[in-house]
């Protein structure tokens, strides 16, 4: 698969049928697994939400998502319908089936008290954030996922292009009410959430607001 | 293929320890009395060290066309690791030249290129693994090859940040000296070929103390069908940290706020 700008592919899957209709609040972290050949909603409720996703390998959580191996593999930095989901192993986790937004983002991470000092203000680091809800799951959930396996994540939602000149830009607004990306567990994962709290970023109008989650068999 | 042998022979006992003054052969500008040691590195090699805050290191092509793939890593505390996003977000960067700095996921400039005659070094093109390596270039091991045999990056990294205790679970995404992969309107990447010239070369301040783990191997989007990787030349000096009126600190503010956050950690 070749790295394209929009695939919009709408599912056949409805909500009635799945196993599991979850209802994220905004700024709160999720962790679930997703067993090989289960298939992952997310839907974005109010749109330009940041759904900011790590993938674990459930049988051993040593092998995670890869961004970069995720872009070499298709030759290009946007997720959408198609696009396999490689791990550090090289190994396919994930494949997104459907997609009525047509465009994510892998490369600009996940917000977190440190980086919110450099990026906005010192005064910053108080404030609520992807990866202290990265972390408050993992200690939690004690199944061997520690912070050094918070690695380069997905940004379902956001638009994150780079220019011809090497800049990167943020243009929000690809996503809308109701959108959604759709993903077919090649294997057996573990699925971490972050329901971004960014609220120093336009990107969503800060105003960070709840997504759906769906699980079929 | 460079050869393994051909390198000076030790120096006498009563010489400094750095005496083979490879760094006069391609950077006889630097102060030879802060000049703490040189090398040079043949395509395909791998190695690690650790620079110390106030350390820089001066990396240069030597024949034009090199790739060296870096991960680093705050020395003192190695959860704390070089983040490809938060550095590429905050700078609004896709690639790195003089005065941008390369941050870590706690917020703090690690290092900060303060010298670059390249002008784009990549970001995102991850590194050659062993699948990749063999499929490009065929096999050629050791047996066959001895020390001429193919390497592949991620391998060579492995190999380095093991030494430290630490495990494919921190193998980070890499900085690509030397390579330049730009990303067109569609998104998808395109490779330029022999981006860099030979002298070339790039320095990184190091603005923590900072393990830095590198391999020559090349590319993993070279288009080369020749496994040819580059000779590197390396010098480390003493070169002090970042001023109040650095290149580095004034290029953004976020790059002001990263090293404040990294000089918060050496206040004695």
């Amino acid at each position: 698969m070749t790295a394209a700008a929009i695939r919009i592919f709408e599912s056949s899957l409805q909500p009635a049928a799945a196993t599991l209709d979850h209802y994220q609040p905004a700024g709160e972290p999720w962790l679930h697994e997703v067993k090989k050949g289960q298939t992952l909603r997310i839907v974005d409720l109010e749109g330009n939400q940041a759904a900011d996703v790590i993938f674990y390998n459930s049988q051993d959580v040593s092998e995670h998502y890869s961004a970069s191996n995720t872009m070499l593999q298709q030759g290009g930095i946007y997720l959408t319908t198609g696009t396999v989901l490689y791990s550090n192993d090289g190994n396919a986790m994930l494949t997104i089936v459907a997609d009525t937004c047509g465009r994510h983002d892998t490369l600009g991470g996940a917000c977190a008290a440190e980086s919110n000092t450099v990026r906005y203000a010192l005064q910053k680091k108080f404030m609520h954030s992807c990866r202290d809800n990265y972390l408050l799951a993992i200690q939690h959930a004690d199944v061997g996922i520690t912070k050094r396996d918070l690695v380069p994540n997905i940004n379902f939602f956001m638009n994150v292009p780079v220019t011809a000149d090497g800049g990167l830009s943020f243009a929000d607004g690809v996503s809308a009410p109701g959108k959604y990306v759709e993903l077919r567990a090649e294997m057996d994962v573990w699925v971490l959430i972050s329901n971004c709290p960014q609220l120093n970023n336009p990107c969503n109008a800060y105003n960070p607001t709840p997504v759906r989650l769906l699980v079929w068999n | 293929m460079e050869h393994f042998l051909d390198t000076p022979a030790n120096p006498p006992a009563t010489d400094p320890v750095d005496a083979p003054a490879f760094w006069a052969r391609f950077a006889p500008d630097l102060p030879a009395d802060q000049v703490l040691w040189s090398e040079i590195m043949p395509g395909g090699a791998h190695w690690s060290c650790i620079m110390p805050r106030g350390s820089s290191l001066r990396i240069v092509d030597l024949e034009g066309g090199a790739n060296l793939s870096l991960v680093l890593y705050s020395a003192r505390e190695k959860l704390e690791r070089y983040s490809m996003p938060d550095s590429l977000k905050a700078q609004h960067t896709a690639h790195y030249s003089r005065g941008h700095v390369l941050m870590s996921d706690m917020g703090r400039s690690l290092a900060s290129f303060t010298a670059d005659s390249v002008g784009w070094h990549d970001p995102m093109g991850a590194l050659l693994d062993a699948a990749t390596c063999a499929r490009k270039y065929g096999q050629r091991n050791f047996e066959a090859a001895r020390n001429a045999m193919y390497r592949n990056g991620k391998d060579g990294l492995l190999i380095e940040i093991g030494k430290y205790g630490l495990t494919k679970r921190d193998l980070i995404a890499p900085v690509n000296l030397f390579s330049k992969v730009a990303v067109d309107e569609e998104g998808r990447f395109a490779f330029a070929h022999n981006h860099s010239a030979a002298g070339d070369f790039v320095e990184l301040r190091f603005d923590m103390d900072t393990l830095i783990a590198y391999s020559s191997a090349p590319h993993p989007l070279d288009p080369n069908p020749e496994y040819a990787p580059r000779k590197i030349g390396l010098a480390a000096w003493r070169s002090g940290v970042a001023a109040k009126d650095d290149f580095c600190r004034q290029f953004r503010p976020e790059n002001a706020r990263a090293l404040h956050n990294a000089d918060m950690q050496y206040l004695a």
